[in-house]
């Protein structure tokens, strides 16, 4: 006789799945479901309205949170006219047989009021269990309302599937506007969900490539000011922006290391272009690679100790790997095409890249020694990606090309789930914040 | 055999050069096509050319080329008295920051070209737009090859 897994302990064991998916033995039922995808039904969960002294707004807030859960592909929330009751209750036990006769394995419950602070409880039941599996009491500053929506739906995604929500996230990405030959570039920001839209830069000159350091503190980028590109400082508290020094013809593709002290980026000099590193503050940029080759796109491993970079001294643009202090670089990327922009995961799992091949982009992602390549999206034309700091959503844009423009999509790291995340302009280089909470 | 749109595309693009580079051309009539000035900028666009293309991700002059530029080092050595502007540009079948380095290393092959012809290396600055600044706009090979270009712009 097989025992059937809950649809809950699925849920976990196909986010836990990738990491182990190349090395598990086939024959496991756990693993065949990561590798098909197509077996996987969204967990059926019910979230009513929040209980709250202004019902209007325990609405809004639930609105949000059904709305992120179904966002992650993960969740088929039930409609509020399917439900038994619409208005949530965190001070009883629910009636667990009204909400199975609606086939939802989850409940959410939740409160939440205004005062000096955004208050907010929130309780998930499992309804065929009839246990309750997390109870929270979560808060944020009443100026920013949407964010205890984003804080709660974190929570809830994290009580049902063991991972890291993403939802409490900001993205920061290049607004584009205007004829494609003379496009204005600037750079902008918003909720991940595409709220509380922000423009940072002026638009006077090209703004491209911002990155996040890893507390979310400041933005490098790479701005058109000074006549050739160079690498700026934006400090996201002060707004204040600074170019971090004069190396070189043109220095570009800043990314910050794991502990924020540190920059790599490219320096060209002549046509050729090799990385370095900086101290944030310091003048003196320590080289890392000599190549007389285009060797751009690094990123850190999250624990600081090596670099992936892509380099054509191959002849074409592929993905190496080197120690965080440069030198001994091993190309890992081997298949058909051009492989860039490599990106590590937060998790340290997976290297996301852009891959070009068949006359069409790609954006997958390979284990960092380059095995277990899987492509998750293709068109045209896409690049770009950036992780979600759970590590399994990647955000990366996709252009149509002619006298269109790109715009902005996410898909799961099993390739399911493609989304557009909706902009006011064209949108192109995406870089998910780390977690504000 | 080229067809028609890709033509029309770079005529538009030489006539938007034309119009935003010289005030000349304001008062020009038609009549006065080809007879431009000599030594002035609207002469070095129409006689010599201000403009190479290159192959897919190659920096590799090609023969016409290194003879366009060789007639632009000619040129440029008469008329001393301009400095110049290498700009390098990438089509959009790449990466953006690939594709500036590599609009970086087409503008370097013309910078040492030209300097290899007499051209002083004072009166030469570059500066890359990779992908960001397309002159001809479709999806196909007859817009990519006119804009993997370096450009020279006189001062």
């Amino acid at each position: 006789m097989i025992i059937l897994p809950t649809r809950r302990a699925v849920l976990k064991s196909v986010l836990g799945g990738i990491a182990g998916m190349a090395f598990a033995s086939p024959a496991s039922a756990l693993v065949r479901i990561v590798v098909s995808g197509a077996e996987f039904t969204p967990l059926p969960i019910a979230i009513p309205d929040f209980a709250s002294s202004d019902p209007e707004f325990g609405r809004q807030v639930a609105d949000i949170v059904r709305e992120n859960l179904r966002s992650s592909g993960l969740f088929a929330p039930l409609p509020v006219t399917a439900m038994p009751s619409v208005v949530g209750d965190v001070s009883a036990t629910p009636d667990f047989a009204q909400w199975t006769a609606t086939n939802v394995d989850a409940l959410v419950m939740g409160q939440v009021e205004r005062g000096a602070q955004i208050q907010s409880s929130v309780r998930v039941w499992d309804t065929r269990a009839t246990q309750q599996i997390v109870g929270q009491s979560l808060s944020t500053d009443s100026t920013s309302w949407r964010r205890i929506a984003h804080i709660v739906s974190d929570a809830v995604y994290s009580s049902l599937t063991g991972e890291g929500g993403y939802f409490d996230t900001r993205v920061v990405y290049v607004a584009e506007s205007g004829p494609k030959a003379n496009r204005v570039k600037r750079l902008a920001i918003m909720d991940q969900d595409g709220a509380n839209n922000q423009y940072l830069t002026t638009g006077r000159s090209l703004a491209l490539t911002p990155r996040y350091s890893s507390n979310g503190t400041l933005l490098a980028y790479m701005n058109y000011d000074d006549g050739n590109p160079q690498v700026y400082l934006l400090d996201m508290a002060t707004g204040n922006q600074q170019r971090l020094g004069s190396f070189g013809q043109m220095t570009f593709s800043p990314r910050f290391s794991p502990d924020g002290q540190t920059l790599a980026f490219s320096i060209e000099s002549g046509g050729t272009t090799n990385l370095y590193s900086l101290p944030i503050g310091g003048r003196n940029p320590r080289q890392l690679t000599n190549s007389s080759a285009i060797d751009t796109s690094p990123s850190y491993s999250p624990d600081g100790s090596r670099i992936a970079f892509e380099s054509d001294r191959g002849g074409q643009q592929q993905i190496y790997l080197m120690g965080a202090g440069g030198g001994g670089a091993q190309r890992i990327s081997y298949g058909d095409g051009a492989y860039s922009t490599p990106v590590w995961s937060p998790k340290g799992d997976l290297i996301a890249f852009t891959r070009r091949q068949g006359g069409q982009f790609h954006i997958g992602t390979m284990k960092p020694d380059g095995s277990g390549e899987r492509i998750l999206a293709s068109s045209f034309h896409m690049e770009g990606p950036t992780w979600a700091p759970n590590g399994r959503v990647i955000m990366y844009f996709s252009d149509p090309g002619a006298n269109g423009g790109p715009r902005l999509y996410s898909v799961d790291i099993w390739g399911r789930n493609q989304r557009q995340i909706l902009t006011e302009t064209f949108a192109s280089d995406p870089a998910w914040s780390p977690l504000l909470s | 055999m080229r067809g028609i749109a890709p033509i029309f595309s770079y005529l538009r693009t030489i006539l938007m050069v034309t119009l935003l580079v010289t005030v000349a051309a304001c008062a020009r009539t038609p009549g006065d096509q080809g007879e431009a000035t000599p030594g002035s900028q609207q002469e070095f666009l129409v006689t010599v050319g201000d403009r190479v293309f290159f192959e897919t991700d190659s920096s590799v002059l090609t023969n016409a080329g290194q003879t366009t530029l060789g007639a632009q080092a000619t040129w440029l050595n008469r008329y001393s008295q301009y400095k110049i502007v290498i700009e390098g540009h990438a089509d959009e079948r790449g990466t953006r920051e690939y594709n500036i380095a590599l609009g970086a290393r087409r503008a370097a092959a013309a910078v040492n070209f030209l300097v290899s012809r007499g051209v002083s290396a004072n009166r030469i600055s570059s500066k890359s737009f990779g992908k960001e600044r397309p002159v001809a706009i479709c999806n196909d090979i007859s817009c990519w090859s006119q804009n993997r270009r370096s450009v020279t712009v006189l001062n």
